[in-house]
């Protein structure tokens, strides 16, 4: 275990991703660094297009053209991805990093069995005989809460529920005993009892199978209960990151501040929530400087000339501010 | 709620059901018994009830499929309801035909849940805030003055007058639910009828869009029916809550008592299972197992029984009725009538 | 304009060959079709003008050949070349005219059965689907000779084939656009159904016709000559390009093939141009490709 220990299952840095459309370059991931240990859960927040869901296609070499990544490494146990061919990708997805995506049915062939889509998972990526694939296909399915497993694996995915279909995805997703998962948005699409519960179960399974995980989200208040830390991105840019407790409780970055500040809070009701002005800026069209400031009450002229870097801050934090809060400022 | 007053809008036992046959062809049966026509309908709503005073808020929340979108725009008439009364400042427009209804709409207006879909993107901003009130608007000279008052109603939602000629695929979430928002507010309505409308957008504009449309209440005193899945908002805004399973009303009363004390298991289940960035107060949450059944085949009894942890026998034979539980809560659950069942 | 020259869509024009190629054909085809009467020192149809002394000479490039008649020309001495750029306008008058009547028929039958719905729909449906479930050709043979010859009657069966396809695309975009939150917008503004239609759902299903309507004009011009060729299109008097192919038809064997040739490979190349612009335009305008 010292061996491991020496570096994190996986490790991004300086990862630059970017578009290149007809009516710019847009970059979508602009030197984004990031580590997950064994076994860890960190969330991913930030605003629609703030390239929380290229990061994680990245992660998996699933970048089409106009996208390319330009920059960076991606050491899943100390080997880099971005340099691996397609062939080695292949072979990592699924087997050592899957992805749960927002809608289940994007990840489900409407046109096999869910038994069939599960074999194929473990077909490919273990030397399980047909036998013991059957068996491990209903284990996996019952470990996820379906029950009359070996019947469903009979079923068609439009036979399912939405919120039993995300099920199903996440047990596909667990098969191979992956190291990695990344869920993008895994229950955006489905009701808060239904959301409640997978959440429970993917905490679960995880612990239980020792994985790491990326949740990718826009709802502060799920990974707050779900992620060991959290990375904020704003624009294609971390904005800040650190341990949950200490984010949530007091963050430095006056962006992750405006969020948290803007969620209307059941147990201190004013009548007017507190908001971020203004909207985000065009990517394709950033200000000079801070990308934030536009919107920053605590924007001064340093901020308009100098991109701030990530620096450490008190706790566990590191930000990207000219002018970070510290615990107990207000604006 | 004043009693003496009139309600802005009260709507009594509103029944939608679609039918969803589809051609003649595709519902024919041939069956042993001879020949039959096939009549399936989706029952979306099935008699909901309640009222809203001038300057309130009520909330409508439950969760995808339970037919709030459909109470909206059946109010709005967009539908026309199969069965209920739907009252307006006292007059009942349920049965109304087209021309009857366009004063009524002077007084009510819609916000919708996509801001994309929301806006026709083939008309400049101008004209789609201006439509409503050209609608209303027959006479020549007070015609002229629609320009003048579009650039009033941009600038009370935030956008300029510069905005006005633009199309809205040059605007962003937020800025194009602020001009859904103006198009709304352009007739003067005394009540909005606002479906999901912060849903589609970021935490961040959510909440500019909560302040100006509570902003709005304070300056024209206006109510809002005002529908979401997200409890904290609805904690935020809403003066009273109806809560909707399966096209039913289970569960309605003031935010406050239905907050601290939800009785129906369904609204229990939905409060304690809302994930929240606060530390969760020790609540035993009521965990939901099962199926939600189809709107196509409502089950017998209660509509909540497949689900619902503490069900028995009665809930399967005996439909039950909205009660007063007191501090104008009402709700529709046999556990009122047979508290000893109840061991969460 | 000069958006337009700075646009996405020009920008993959000039970088598609086959668009370029399309366009250039269809370029030429409309000038040679417009002003190409004017340069021929010939009228073709002018019995008066026509010399039976210069029946079936060859092309001016063989042995015998003229460079009076570039193309050679047919049993009464008309110019092929000629022959071709009048048969191209009467070609391609066709094939415009009963596009734009088609487009213009289908889309308001579309319209009508996706926003009414019920028994209209049912009824505009069924005939459309029993319509295309015969072969074009075939109704349009069978509807001449049930009418009559004539530019005109050719202009009614090419419309009675053509607006099927038109009012299917209509009322499939009706029915997802009338779902759309803009249009319950406009009926929660009071808008009465005639306004709803004209101002909210007919611009924003018009996008995929532009595909359609081009490609068509390529298939009517094709309808069109085997029409004439069969006997049942235009009158002998106003020749289209079909009928060109076929009156060289019955001397292509021995040895006089340019009086039916060319006109052959003019109508390929109308067709072929005006599907490789269509294929471009289906890419450009169609999102889900992109
Ligand atoms: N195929 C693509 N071509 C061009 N731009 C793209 C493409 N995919 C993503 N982008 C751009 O990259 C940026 C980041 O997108 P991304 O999908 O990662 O956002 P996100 O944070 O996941 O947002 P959301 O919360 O809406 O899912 C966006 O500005 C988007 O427009
Ligand atoms: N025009 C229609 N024709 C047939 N069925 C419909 C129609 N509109 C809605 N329904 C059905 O009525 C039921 C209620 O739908 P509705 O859209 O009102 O739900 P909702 O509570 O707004 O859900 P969501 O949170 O997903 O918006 C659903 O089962 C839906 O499929
Ligand atoms: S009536 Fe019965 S089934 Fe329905 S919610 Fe109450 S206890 Fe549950
Ligand atoms: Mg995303
Ligand atoms: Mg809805």
């Amino acid at each position: 275990m010292t061996k491991a220990d020496d570096h994190p299952l996986l490790s991004v840095r300086n990862l630059r991703t970017y578009f290149h459309t007809f009516s710019g370059t847009v970059k979508a991931v602009d030197g984004v660094s990031f580590d997950i240990g064994q076994g860890e859960v960190m969330g991913l927040v930030g605003e629609s297009g703030g390239g929380k869901s290229v990061v994680g296609f990245s992660i998996l070499g699933l970048i089409d053209s106009p996208g390319r990544i330009e920059d960076g490494e991606i050491l899943l146990n100390g080997k880099d991805l971005v340099t691996a061919g397609e062939a080695a990708l292949r072979d990592i997805r699924g087997r050592n990093v899957s992805m749960v995506f927002q809608d289940p049915m994007t990840s489900l062939n409407p046109l096999h069995t869910v038994g069939r889509q599960m074999d194929e998972v473990l077909r490919l990526h273990t030397d399980l005989d047909a036998r013991a694939r059957h068996v491990a296909c209903i284990e996996m399915l019952e470990s996820v809460g379906i029950s009359r497993a070996s019947e469903r694996l009979k079923s068609y995915p439009h036979q399912f529920s939405g919120g039993m279909r995300q099920r199903v995805v996440i047990a596909i997703a667990l098969l191979a005993r992956p190291g990695l998962i990344i869920a993008d948005e895994p229950t955006t699409a489905l009701d808060v009892t239904i959301q409640s519960q997978i959440l429970k179960l993917m905490r679960q399974q995880i612990a239980e199978k020792g994985a790491s995980m990326i949740l990718i989200t826009h709802d502060l208040a799920v990974v707050s209960e779900m992620a060991d830390h959290i990375t904020v991105l704003y624009c294609g840019k971390v904005v800040e990151r650190g341990l949950t407790r200490d984010l949530i409780s007091a963050p430095s970055h006056p962006y992750t501040r405006g969020l948290i500040a803007s969620i209307p809070d059941a147990t201190d009701r004013q009548d007017r929530l507190s908001q971020i002005p203004g909207s985000v800026p065009d990517i394709r069209n950033l200000p000079m400087g801070c990308n934030f400031r536009e919107r920053c009450p605590r924007a001064q002229a340093l901020c308009a000339q100098q991109e701030p870097e990530l620096m450490p801050q008190h706790g566990s934090l590191r930000a990207a501010c000219h002018f970070p809060l510290a615990p107990g400022d207000t604006a | 709620m004043t009693t003496g007053e009139t309600p802005i809008l009260e709507v009594r036992d509103l029944e939608m059901h679609f039918p969803i046959g589809g051609g003649i062809l595709d519902r024919l049966r041939v069956g042993v018994r001879g020949i039959s026509l096939d009549n399936p309908v989706v029952h979306a709503v099935n008699g909901v009830s309640f009222k809203i005073a001038r300057g309130e808020i009520m909330a409508l929340v439950g969760e995808s499929g339970c037919g709030k979108s459909t109470v909206a725009k059946t109010i709005a008439r967009i539908y026309q309801p199969t069965g209920g009364e739907i009252h307006v400042e006292g007059q009942d427009i349920a049965g109304m035909g087209f021309s009857d209804l366009l004063p009524v709409r002077a007084r009510m207006q819609m916000i919708f849940q996509d801001p994309y879909a929301s806006l026709n993107p083939r008309q400049r901003v101008r004209d789609i805030v201006a439509e409503p009130l050209l609608e209303q608007t027959k006479d020549a000279q007070a015609r002229k003055e629609v320009p003048r008052r579009i650039e009033e109603l941009l600038a009370r939602v935030g956008l300029n007058a510069e905005h006005a000629g633009r199309y809205p695929h040059q605007f962003s979430g937020g800025q194009r639910q602020r001009i859904g928002i103006a198009r709304a507010l352009s007739v003067t309505p005394g009540l909005i009828i606002a479906d999901e409308p912060v849903s589609a957008l970021d935490v961040s504009i959510q909440a500019q869009i909560l302040n100006l449309m509570s902003d709005l209440r304070d300056e024209f005193g206006l109510a809002y029916l005002f529908i979401s899945h997200d409890l904290s908002v609805v904690n935020h805004i809403a003066d009273q809550i109806g809560v909707m399973y399966l096209g039913f009303l289970v569960e309605h009363g003031p935010r406050d008592a239905l907050f601290s004390k939800p009785r129906h298991p369904y609204t229990r289940a939905l409060l304690s299972a809302a994930p929240s960035i606060k530390e969760k107060r020790d609540t035993e949450e009521i965990v939901l197992s099962g199926e939600v059944p189809s709107a196509l085949e409502l089950p017998s009894g209660c509509c909540f029984r497949t689900r619902c942890p503490f069900a028995w026998d009665r809930c399967a034979t005996e439909r039950p009725q909205l009660q007063d539980v007191g501090e104008g809560q009402t709700v529709a659950c046999h556990l009122i009538d047979a508290p000893e069942r109840d061991t969460a | 304009m000069a958006s337009f020259f700075a646009s996405e869509f020009f920008h993959n024009y000039k970088r598609s060959s086959s668009a370029i190629i399309g366009s250039a054909l269809m370029i030429s085809f409309a000038f040679a079709v417009l002003v190409g009467p004017f340069l021929v020192a010939q009228n073709p149809y002018d019995i008066a003008s026509l010399n039976l002394m210069d029946s079936y000479k060859p092309p001016m490039w063989l042995p015998g050949g003229e460079a009076q008649f570039p193309l050679g020309t047919d049993g009464q001495g008309r110019d092929v070349w000629a022959s071709i750029l009048y048969g191209a306008r009467i070609s391609l008058f066709i094939g415009v005219v009963a596009m734009v009547a088609s487009c213009f028929i289908g889309t308001v039958l579309g319209l009508i059965a996706g926003f009414y719905g019920g028994i209209v729909d049912s009824v505009i449906m069924r005939i459309a689907d029993i319509q295309l479930s015969f072969p074009s050709i075939l109704i349009a043979l069978f509807l001449m000779s049930a009418v009559g010859t004539g530019v005109d009657k050719v202009l009614i069966a090419l419309t009675a084939v053509g607006w099927v396809v038109y009012a299917r695309t209509v009322r499939g975009s009706t029915l997802s656009e009338i779902e759309k939150e803009y249009v319950q917008a406009a009926r929660v503004a009071g808008l009465p159904n005639h306004k709803i239609i004209r101002k909210h759902v007919l611009p924003n299903v018009l996008t995929p016709l532009i595909v359609i309507a081009t490609i068509q004009v390529g298939t009517f011009v094709l309808i069109e000559a085997s029409l004439s060729f069969l006997g049942v299109g235009v009158p002998i008097t106003q020749p289209s390009l079909g009928l060109l192919i076929k009156n060289g038809f019955d001397v292509l064997f021995s040895g006089l093939w340019w009086t039916s040739v060319f006109p052959g490979v003019a109508i390929m190349m109308l067709v072929f141009g005006i599907n490789l612009f269509g294929d471009f335009l289906r890419d450009e305008l169609n999102p889900r490709l992109k």
